[in-house]
């Protein structure tokens, strides 16, 4: 695995870090719960094919600029504002969680900014008969086997580096966690319901099949507001950040479906 | 020194198993637990002890503000306030407070408040915490990213509603309102005195010192545990160049008095127990929603336990402030959550604690856990008779500047005489 290029682009005044690696047609990537602090496998496995372009959402790791978030429309500018900073505007893009969420209001309010989806549990819907679980409610101990089928992925990635600031580290992690309350508490329920019509991009939503924060049940209830052509694909033993627990089997749906 | 009374009214019921068989008494603990015909009874004996104490002569008596909360069954606090401003006559009334963030608009604090302070002729102090994670950003849905900015613009409009005389229109990041002008109006002028009950941050005991406000340090730890704290909030003070005034501050202490030392630890450790095991059994899970701390703090509390790792003492953090406590009455008392002793002892051990705090306002819960109706009464009056005139001059050489003004006795309403017999008659 080698490292990408970073490079810094500006949202209301706020410095964002963009990661670039890879040769090809343009692929966005828009993190999920937690962020990116570091690379991972799963975008290495996309950067074989495609010049993968990852801008960071405001508060996640490589960025701030959360705060002045006040409002939903504030967050959607914002990330749209992003995704042009970073060069993504009119590409495929893939997200988790999040950050699929994001790429969903983009493709809703801007249809021309965005050509394929490819979607790993997209936030922004609430059922009551299958609440979402509180992703913000948790003891510290029992986050990562929420968050993958397999804990040690997320371990892996929240995992302070050596020779890293130790006070900013796990303030970094916090404020990833706290920016995704600004924009999704208390329920993740941000009314997407109401957009998705408005979607006519082609949309691959992914799920793991142990996802513990969002019941398989979403995807469907996506893929019937969706307006435009879209498929679930399930994935076998990964949790709801499927991209941590199956980096190869998601770069792959990813790809074929954006090819 | 002021003495004053405060209540949490707990509900006294909650099973002896509840830690084992219940995940916490906050935020989801279960509605199957609660006997509104025996909270019926709970409550008003709880109002009762709160009356008896004015009578014995406490200079206020203190209700707060909880929700979905089993040692706390007060989650307007304004309505005990309102219901003692009509059988209270010199007593101020501490509520302490409304979490200004929970209302929407705000001015609806700026009104009940207002209200208090009418009806009980100028004996309000006006509390204003941001309010815990479990009754703010869980029990009460708000986002713990904003809550804080939330808080200080609510702030800055009630204060607004109180002092200007027209109308005007908010235009605040989080509350527009076109026509701001409350009736009635506070008797206190220009606004009743405002206390911030508050944690250890220091961006609050700036703001206390800017805005020259009360800060209270609310803890359910005793003085030991507070004493970090306190210091910490002198030592800014001096910084602000502020002066020591002890009246700048208030602490809260639980306290048991008999006859003897002996007796005491015999009289009060159920209840003790009771508070510490079951009241304060809260789940980690609702201790650290993101945000809510700002990253200032955050960082001052890595850095405190980076500080502690090396050696040296640090306050607990607070996620870990339900999970480290003692639950033994002996331990209890050895750690100084709960004073206990004779009234000489007690009397000798809270004026050390004034005094090495410099807390002028000193909070004392003579009520806690699941104690009697019976206990508490002789609790407060043995405080009342026997402590309290030990007390009471200490610090007589400071003004408090933040205490209610309230109207003079002889423009004030007569309260009638209340008649249980005709309203309970032929029952």
């Amino acid at each position: 695995m080698t490292e990408p290029t970073t490079e810094s682009v500006e949202v209301n005044g706020f410095a964002a870090r963009v990661w670039r690696k890879g040769r090809g047609a343009k692929l966005g990537f828009l993190a999920g719960f937690g962020g990116l602090p570091r690379w991972i496998p799963f975008l290495d496995a996309l950067a074989e094919h495609r010049e993968v372009i990852v801008p960071s959402l405001p508060g996640f790791p490589g960025a701030t600029g959360h705060a002045v978030l006040d409002s939903h429309l504030d967050w959607v500018l914002a990330v749209r504002q992003l995704l042009a900073e970073a060069g993504l505007a009119g590409a495929d893009i893939a997200g988790s969680s999040v950050g699929a969420s994001f790429a969903l209001e983009m493709a809703a309010i801007w249809p021309e900014t965005v050509r394929r989806l490819a979607l790993i549990a997209p936030w922004g819907l609430f059922d009551e008969r299958e609440p979402m679980t509180d992703p913000w409610a948790q003891r510290a101990k029992d986050v990562p086997a929420l968050l993958c089928a397999n804990p040690a992925k997320w371990e892996m990635l929240k995992q302070e580096p050596p020779g890293v600031n130790s006070i900013e580290w796990p303030i970094e992690q916090a404020r990833a966690s706290e920016a995704a309350a600004r924009a999704f508490w208390p329920l993740g329920n941000t009314r997407l319901q109401k957009r998705l019509p408005l979607v006519q991009a082609p949309t691959l939503l992914l799920w793991g099949t142990e996802d513990k924060i969002l019941p398989q049940s979403y995807a469907r209830r996506f893929a019937e507001g969706i307006k435009g052509e879209s498929e679930i694909r399930v994935i076998p033993g990964a949790g709801h950040l499927v991209e941590l627990d199956q980096p190869e089997a998601v770069a792959a749906a990813i790809l074929d479906w954006t090819r | 020194m002021k003495l004053m009374w405060f209540h949490l009214m707990p509900y006294t019921e909650l099973p002896e198993d509840f830690r084992e068989r219940h995940p916490s008494v906050w935020v989801d603990v279960h509605s199957s637990l609660f006997d509104p015909k025996r909270a019926h009874l709970m409550y008003n004996d709880f109002m009762d002890e709160m009356e008896f104490a004015a009578e014995c002569g406490f200079d206020a008596i203190c209700v707060n503000e909880h929700h979905s909360n089993g040692y706390g069954l007060m989650p307007s606090p304004n309505l005990i306030a309102t219901a003692l401003a009509r059988r209270t006559i010199g007593t101020s009334l501490c509520v302490m407070g409304n979490s200004l963030a929970l209302y929407n608009p705000p001015t609806r604090v700026a009104e009940e408040f207002a209200m208090i302070d009418v009806i009980s002729g100028g004996r309000l102090i006006a509390g204003f915490p941001v309010g815990t994670p479990m009754d703010t950003c869980y029990a009460y849905g708000q986002n713990p990213s904003m809550l804080r900015e939330r808080y200080r613009e609510a702030h800055d409009l009630v204060l607004r509603a109180w002092t200007e005389r027209d109308t005007f229109a908010f235009n605040g990041r989080f509350n527009q309102q076109r026509y701001v002008n409350i009736w009635p109006r506070p008797v206190q002028q220009p606004h009743p005195p405002i206390w911030i009950p508050g944690g250890g941050s220091v961006e609050t005991w700036q703001w206390c010192a800017e805005m020259d406000y009360v800060y209270s340090y609310l803890s359910y730890y005793g003085y030991k545990a507070g004493r970090a704290t306190i210091d910490g909030f002198w030592k800014e003070m001096a910084r602000l160049g502020k002066d020591r005034n002890p009246y700048r501050a208030g602490f809260l202490q639980f306290v048991g008095v008999a006859a003897t030392r002996e007796e005491a630890l015999k009289l009060y450790a159920e209840p003790a127990e009771y508070f510490y095991g079951r009241c304060l059994h809260v789940s980690a899970k609702y201790a650290t929603p993101p945000g809510y701390s700002s990253e200032a703090t955050q960082r001052a509390g890595i850095q405190s336990q980076v500080a502690q790792a090396a050696g040296a003492a640090a306050p607990p953090r607070y996620q870990d402030k339900f999970q480290l406590l003692a639950r033994e009455m002996a331990e209890i008392v050895e750690r100084g959550y709960v004073i206990i002793g004779s009234p000489d002892e007690v009397a000798e051990q809270l004026k050390e604690v004034a005094i090495n705090l410099n807390v002028g306002h000193l909070m004392l819960l003579l009520q806690f856990g699941n104690m009697t109706k019976d206990l508490t009464r002789y609790n407060t009056k043995l405080f009342a008779e026997k402590v309290m005139p030990q007390l009471k001059d200490l610090f007589s050489e400071w003004e408090d500047r933040w205490w209610p003004q309230p109207m003079e006795q002889k423009l004030r309403a007569a309260v009638p005489a209340f008649r249980p017999q005709a309203s309970a008659a032929d029952d």
